[in-house]
């Protein structure tokens, strides 16, 4: 897909005090960027705005996709977002969660897709179990699953290994690669070993 | 991705009918509500948050009420009616506000909203919760009502026009509770922002709901009734009309 990602003089606050200001950058399908820093340096902020859940205090963020302009806030089938607290419904099991969010999103997704979903973040076998009874590992990599499911252009990570064991980390080595190709990525990320994803490393300043 | 099945050619992503463009938002928008709604129903039924904590207030209300004031029951002056149609929906109110902001404020405790958000139209999750409202105060309309029948004596004299006030009165109920919540979950200051809201939301439609539901309780048929009736089904219309503008804004703040 021909998708741009714009990012123009972007600010965000939290009451008087200033996470980041003039944030400027633009990526296009095929590359991939890690956002790093310390805590506190507004990481996951920025994921948060890219994907249209917070608003920035100044400047603009828009997705092109060909000549049509979406704002992040209306670009949620264009994004597929992994944070530490995206959660999904726990009193549901990983298919009916799956099978709600493509439902929400109006993809016509069956059983066996959902299986391949699932087998594909490393959670084949326990789709009908709930998400109460996953493991902080298995949430994470369901997260994965959410983000995947309507083979979203832009992919969103924030912290993508967390809680995650080497198979899992070896999963989110496959998606990002695989995203690379025809995608978007954009990686916030504490971990040194997760800058080598970046073709553009954005580094956001401490507190 | 493979397994995606549809009729075109990017299954999954794509329509799969020839519907017009507006005709067919308008039914993908409906087929994603349902989907909330059954999503949430589904919730309910695991975990009973709602329907505990609505039923067990209305129980206790009715049970309450009936050891002081069973005698009103058994009264038929004006007053008496209007006293009975009062504990009514009383009970009816409380026992909604207990359980009826659950579907937001759920989402809210759960942290499940940011993922509802990126994945569901606005819309379609207004829709589903209002509908998840209506179904619960249709259901606790029902249970107070026989509750109040039961056990405090009531005696309802215009049986349908009494079922059509109650569906009037919990439409009314339903769309005030329902973009009420949502308010409320988006909201810094919770409390007092309920208490400010509520009020003017609330009391109007329940001052009609009680008057008219006084009116059923006697026997004069739907025609004394009507005019509250009316009254309801324009202000429900109004608060949806109203609460389908305003909850992008509110959904997005």
């Amino acid at each position: 897909m021909d998708i741009r990602l714009i990012v123009e003089e972007v600010a965000a606050s939290y009451g008087a005090r200033d996470v980041f200001a003039e944030v400027s950058v633009e990526l296009c399908a095929g590359e991939t960027m890690v956002v790093s820093g310390q805590n506190g340096s507004g990481k996951s902020t920025f994921l948060r705005l890219l994907a249209g859940l917070q608003r920035a205090d100044a400047g603009q963020i828009t997705y092109l996709v060909g000549n049509e302009a979406f704002d992040p806030r209306d670009a949620g089938h264009l994004i597929g977002w992994v944070a530490p607290d995206l959660m999904l419904y726990r009193d549901l099991t990983a298919r009916e969660n799956l099978r709600f969010f493509a439902a929400v999103r109006r993809i016509s997704l069956d059983d066996q897709a959902i299986d391949e979903v699932l087998a594909r973040v490393g959670l084949a076998g326990r789709s009908d179990d709930r998400l109460a009874a996953y493991s902080s590992g298995m949430t994470q990599r369901m997260r994965y699953a959410y983000a995947l499911i309507h083979q979203p252009p832009v992919l969103l990570l924030d912290e993508p290994t967390v809680t995650l064991d080497e198979r899992g980390a070896e999963v989110v080595d496959t998606v990002i690669k695989a995203q690379r190709r025809h995608g978007i990525v954009v990686i916030a990320t504490n971990d040194p070993r997760e800058l080598r994803y970046g073709d553009l490393v954005l580094e956001f300043g401490g507190t | 991705m493979a397994g995606h099945s549809s009729t075109e050619q990017d299954p999954g992503l794509t329509l799969t009918t020839q519907q017009p463009v507006a005709q067919q938002r308008i039914v993908d928008l409906l087929q994603a509500a349902w989907a909330v709604f059954v999503k949430d129903l589904r919730i309910e039924l695991r975990t009973r948050y709602a329907i505990n904590a609505m039923v067990l207030f209305a129980a206790c209300t009715a049970m309450m009420v009936s050891i002081g004031t069973t005698f009103i029951g058994l009264r038929r002056t004006e007053e008496a009616l209007l006293i009975q149609a009062s504990l009514l929906w009383i009970a009816l109110l409380f026992a909604a506000i207990s359980g009826l902001s659950r579907g937001f404020v759920h989402e809210e405790e759960t942290r499940t909203l940011a993922a509802l958000r990126l994945a569901a139209p606005a819309l379609a999750v207004y829709l589903g919760k209002f509908l998840l409202n209506l179904a619960l105060l249709a259901l606790l309309g029902l249970i107070t009502s026989l509750l109040f029948i039961v056990l405090v004596r009531v005696q309802v004299g215009s049986p349908l026009a009494f079922l059509g006030m109650l569906a009037a009165g919990g439409l009314s109920l339903a769309t005030s509770t329902t973009i009420l919540a949502a308010i409320i979950t988006r909201a810094s200051f919770k409390n007092a922002l309920f208490a400010v809201l509520a009020f003017p939301l609330l009391v109007p439609p329940l001052i009609i709901a009680i008057q008219g539901t006084a009116a059923t309780l006697a026997e004069g048929g739907w025609l004394p009734a009507l005019p509250a009736l009316q009254f309801l089904i324009a202000y429900s219309v109004a608060m949806f009309v109203a609460s389908l503008l305003l909850f992008r804004f509110v959904w997005e703040a």
